[in-house]
């Protein structure tokens, strides 16, 4: 039964969508602010309200059949309040801005909490409900101040996330009417990679023969040195060889053993999606353990380095990495 | 939606409940109106404690047991006693299971039912203020069950602000719609269970000691309006139902009495005219000042001068009046007439009969008889409300042995002393005195007014009217019967009687202008805009128009939108900016950064394009370079724009010059 309805209504829903965009506003993403005004907030009653309703109706037709004055007044008075509290629920939504959005990062598989932004309203707007699919967050909006409110979203994949079509909705004062509108902000988000877990330790340092051997002279203290035939392409470093119009690479092993190198190529048992977890994993495993570390992916080398930029730098790289 | 309320939502809505059951406490049975209000105290008790909700089948026993006790008190579920009795129980036991937000909203909504329901029962002014101040409550109860309050610290202060705000704001509609629905000309379903309640009222029969109940009730009874001036507390008098036929225990009369002609009556001296406001009695007597002249539309006189309704009075009822102050009533008496003013039952008090007939023995005429026996009152006897029991012979019992008791008692021993004298006589009842409300000009007459009286058929001067009553306690006949029923006298103090009979006009009031306004009245009401009998159709269609209106209105107050000075200093100053140049065509577009649009605007405005780019670079370093901006490189920033702004005015004043010049 609730499968039955839940299909009809995505059912209409769809339908809505392909014949009525302009209205459902499901389809296009909007460039923040969004200022909320009233041709796009939607007002319908609530299953409550409905019940609410007949009650109102059997009073009023009970007071009406005993011309019982008093009960009809009352009747009256209440049916008035309820649609009243139409009016005061709209203004809890009506010229409510959405300035924008940030987040914090977060793995596939982790919570991706993301904090949307409110401009400063005039009023108090309370019990505002935020959803984004199945995630709903209920908050208050204070009157002449910044609002933030942090939605946990569950990210399903790596690469840029877009939280898509969210709902503001509120039922206040009465729960009789839900106000409602649609929101689809032109946001995104990077979320990393999943981590494997566990993953086995990391490769030891120093394990590539082609760049086992130290360097003779040409040091300097840019990690860089001169470049010799037996250096493979891709650790050339094309920026500064420009300026010094000779060719110079990165010099990967040049503060020692330590340095760790978590290669692509390297794992080639594997399939792209569980060597980008491992190689996520073994990126945050030489975090922690602070050793510097180089990543080399296809089409680029990171590193070698060590700090939280180059650690983004490192996952973000893989999060980007085609499929 | 699923979430658990917290417990100030739930204490508020257990709050509303209990008062929705305690609306209903004058007409619920002994066994549930202590049991609902429990159950509601328990289940917030056991809450408190952490207790889960009530398993479903001790519900289920609950409730079946609750529906069974109901048939059994009333035999039925259906009317209006059981179906309050039944939903009184069932929302305390809704409240069992109420744990989430949506079963809670069901309990309030169904709360306020069942407190609308306690005004079929009782309309008064004061009743209905208290039920609209309850829905104050009811409505702060659903805005509790919100999530995510304002941040405030009296949190329940600003729920029932909110509450009295939405009824506030209904005001103005619910005024509109309460005058213009139309009324039901007829019921829609029958009102077969009125009139079986036990209300109390003065009945077609009476056994003396019967009427105490009603000579404690307070409430109104009805309210005279005279034209003139009103009759002098002496002869305040109304007659409701005279009682001739006597068993030896109960006073009873003839229904077939209803359809014969009025006795002959002529009235001595200038009649009064009168309305009268009678509250509902469920019954069809309706008082009038003694003696009736004439009888209302929609009612008659019996032949012994009664006046009744067709219908029972299940509505308050105005009806106009008119009565002899002073009257001969039936100058001639016929055999049949006469037998049944004369007739004793056999076997019954000797003595009684014993001393009339040694009055009579004694030679004395009718009315020496008559003072004889007022004389015998006045002696010896004294007025109580709590009289002593009387047994078989209650006459004898009453007039030589107890000696004490209230008009009832008087008015019945008296006829009986004189129907054993021979004089034929009959009991009469109905009210007498009241209190005069000279803030509203008219006659209050209550419950506990209700008396019982004599008549006596004289040779020459017909029915007579005798009052036993005055002749022991005159304080009952001149002042009221608040001054002669002591047991009053303890529970209200003067001052607060007092208060109270000046409250009426207010209740009068409500009265006239809600609880009588019905299909009739409506229908003249669209007269000063030129409908004369506004049908149902017209009513809907000013109806229409009003909530229009008022959704008009409602919508232009929703909409309007103060604008919110947004952001800090810095973002004020940088908008006035960008303003400015909105004005000369360089529109800030969405999502456009600073930088983009400043090197728009030089390329526009070539003139201006180093202090701008200057002012734009300011921006920039304050906006992104820092986390919070220094105050007074703010203020800097500010001022620059300022002169920014107000040169460019100038400046391009100067331009539009010096281009029309040349």
């Amino acid at each position: 039964m609730a499968a039955t309805v839940a299909d009809l209504r995505s059912r209409a829903l769809a339908y809505a969508e392909r014949r009525l965009p302009a209205l459902t506003r499901l389809r296009r993403a909007e460039k923040l602010p969004i200022t909320l005004d009233r041709r796009r907030i939607y007002v319908l009653p609530t299953g409550f309200g409905v019940l609410f309703a007949v009650l109102l109706f059997v009073m009023l037709i009970g007071a009406l059949n005993y011309s019982n004055n008093p009960a009809l007044l009352l009747t009256c008075l209440l049916g008035a309040a309820c649609g009243a509290s139409l009016f005061i629920g709209f203004r809890a939504m009506n010229g409510l801005g959405f300035a924008r959005a940030d987040a914090d990062t977060a793995h596939v598989g982790g919570a991706l909490v993301v904090r949307f932004h409110f401009a400063p309203t005039s009023r108090t707007r309370p019990s505002l409900r935020l959803r984004s699919g199945t995630t709903e967050v209920a908050f208050a909006l204070d009157a002449g101040s910044d609002n933030l409110v942090a939605l946990s979203l569950v990210p399903e994949s790596r690469g840029w996330f877009r939280p898509g079509r969210l709902r503001l909705s509120t039922d206040y004062p009465l729960g009789i009417f839900r106000i409602w509108s649609w929101l689809n902000p032109d946001v995104e988000f990077l979320v990393y990679p999943a981590i494997e877990s566990p993953a086995p330790s990391l490769p030891s340092s120093g394990g590539r023969d082609a760049i086992a051997h130290r360097s003779g002279g040409g040091e300097d203290p840019s990690g860089l040195r001169d470049y010799r035939i037996t250096d493979p392409p891709r650790l050339i470093a094309w920026k500064p060889s420009a300026r010094h119009d000779a060719l110079l690479v990165r010099d990967i092993e040049r503060r020692g053993d330590d340095a760790v190198v978590l290669d692509y190529a390297a794992l080639r048992a594997l399939d792209t999606e569980a060597r980008i977890r491992r190689l996520a994993a073994w990126v945050l495993a030489a975090d922690a353990s602070q050793r510097d570390y180089a990543l080399m992916l296809p089409h680029e080398t990171i590193g070698p380095g060590a700090g939280a930029a180059h650690r983004h730098a490192c996952l973000r790289a893989l999060a980007l990495m085609p499929a | 939606m699923t979430a658990r309320i917290d417990r100030h939502a739930f204490e508020l809505v257990a709050a509303v409940v209990a008062i929705a059951i305690v609306a209903h406490a004058g007409h619920l049975p002994m066994w549930l109106l202590p049991t609902a209000p429990a159950i509601v105290a328990l289940r917030v008790f056991m809450r408190r404690r952490g207790a889960p909700i009530v398993p479903m089948w001790i519900r289920i026993v609950a409730a079946a047991l609750l529906v069974a006790m109901i048939v059994v008190e009333y035999g039925t579920l259906f009317g209006r006693e059981p179906g309050s009795v039944l939903g009184c129980g069932l929302l305390a036991l809704k409240l069992l299971e109420t744990e989430k937000v949506r079963d809670a909203r069901v309990a309030v909504g169904f709360g306020a039912f069942v407190l609308m329901s306690a005004l079929l029962f009782v309309q008064t002014l004061v009743f209905t203020l208290a039920v609209s101040i309850a829905l104050v409550l009811f409505l702060a109860a659903l805005v509790a069950l919100q999530p995510a309050p304002a941040q405030t610290k009296r949190r329940l202060r600003s729920e029932l602000r909110v509450g009295a705000t939405l009824l506030a704001l209904g005001l103005p509609l619910a005024a509109a719609s309460f005058v213009l629905v139309p009324r039901l000309a007829s019921p829609l379903w029958g009102t077969h269970d009125r009139g079986t309640e036990a209300h109390t009222g003065l009945d077609d029969s009476m056994e003396p000691g019967g009427l105490t109940e009603l000579l404690v009730d307070d409430s109104p009874a009805f309210r005279a309006y005279f034209s003139d001036t009103p009759p002098p507390p002496q002869q305040r008098y109304f007659r409701s139902i005279v009682l001739t036929d006597y068993d030896g225990a109960t006073w009873t009369r003839s229904e077939r009495r209803d359809l014969r002609r009025p006795a002959d009556a002529t009235s001595i001296g200038t009649p009064l005219d009168y309305t009268i406001m009678l509250l509902p009695t469920e019954r069809r007597w309706l008082p009038a000042l003694d003696l009736p002249l004439s009888a209302p539309v929609g009612a008659r006189l019996s032949a012994d001068r009664e006046m009744t309704s067709y219908d029972p009075v299940t509505q308050p009822r105005e009806y106009r009046a008119r009565s002899a102050s002073r009257y001969t009533l039936a100058p001639t008496l016929g055999a049949g007439e006469r037998a049944r003013a004369l007739a004793l039952p056999d076997g019954f008090d000797p003595r009684t009969r014993a001393l009339a007939e040694r009055w009579r023995g004694d030679g004395a005429d009718d009315a020496k008889i008559i003072d004889d026996a007022l004389a015998l009152f006045h002696a010896q006897f004294t007025y109580t409300l709590n009289p002593p029991l009387l047994g078989r012979d209650s006459v004898d019992d009453f007039l030589f042995a107890t000696k004490k008791g209230f008009c009832e008692h008087y008015a019945s021993a008296f006829v009986v002393l004189m129907r054993a004298a021979g004089i034929p006589a009959r009991v009469v009842t109905g009210f007498q005195g009241g209190w005069w409300n000279t803030d509203g000009g008219y006659l209050l007459v209550r419950n506990s007014d209700a008396h019982a009286w004599a008549e006596a058929w004289l040779d020459g001067r017909g029915w007579v009217r005798v009052d036993p009553t005055a002749a022991v306690s005159p304080a009952r006949i001149e002042i009221g019967a608040s001054a002669a029923n002591d047991s009053a006298s303890w529970s209200q103090a003067a001052w607060l009687r007092d208060m109270r009979n000046r409250f009426d006009l207010v209740n009068g009031w409500w009265t006239e202008a809600v609880i009588r306004f019905d299909a009739l009245r409506q229908k003249g009401m669209l007269t000063p805009f030129g409908v004369n009998d506004a049908n149902p159709g017209d009513l809907l269609l000013v109806l229409s128009g009003v909530l229009a209106a008022v959704l008009l209105v409602a919508t232009l107050w929703a909409m309007r939108e103060r604008i919110v000075p947004s952001g800090d200093a810095l973002d004020r100053a940088w908008s006035r900016l960008v303003r400015r140049l909105a004005r000369d065509g360089v529109a800030l577009k969405p999502g456009e950064g600073p930088l983009d649009w400043s090197a728009r605007a030089r390329a526009m405005l070539p003139d201006r394009a180093g202090a701008l780019g200057a002012l734009v670079d300011d921006y920039v370093a304050l906006r992104y370079g820092e986390v919070t901006p220094r105050a007074e490189r703010v203020r800097a920033f500010t001022q620059s724009v300022r002169n920014f702004c107000t040169r460019r005015t100038i400046r391009s004043g100067a331009t539009l010059l010096s281009s029309r010049s040349s």
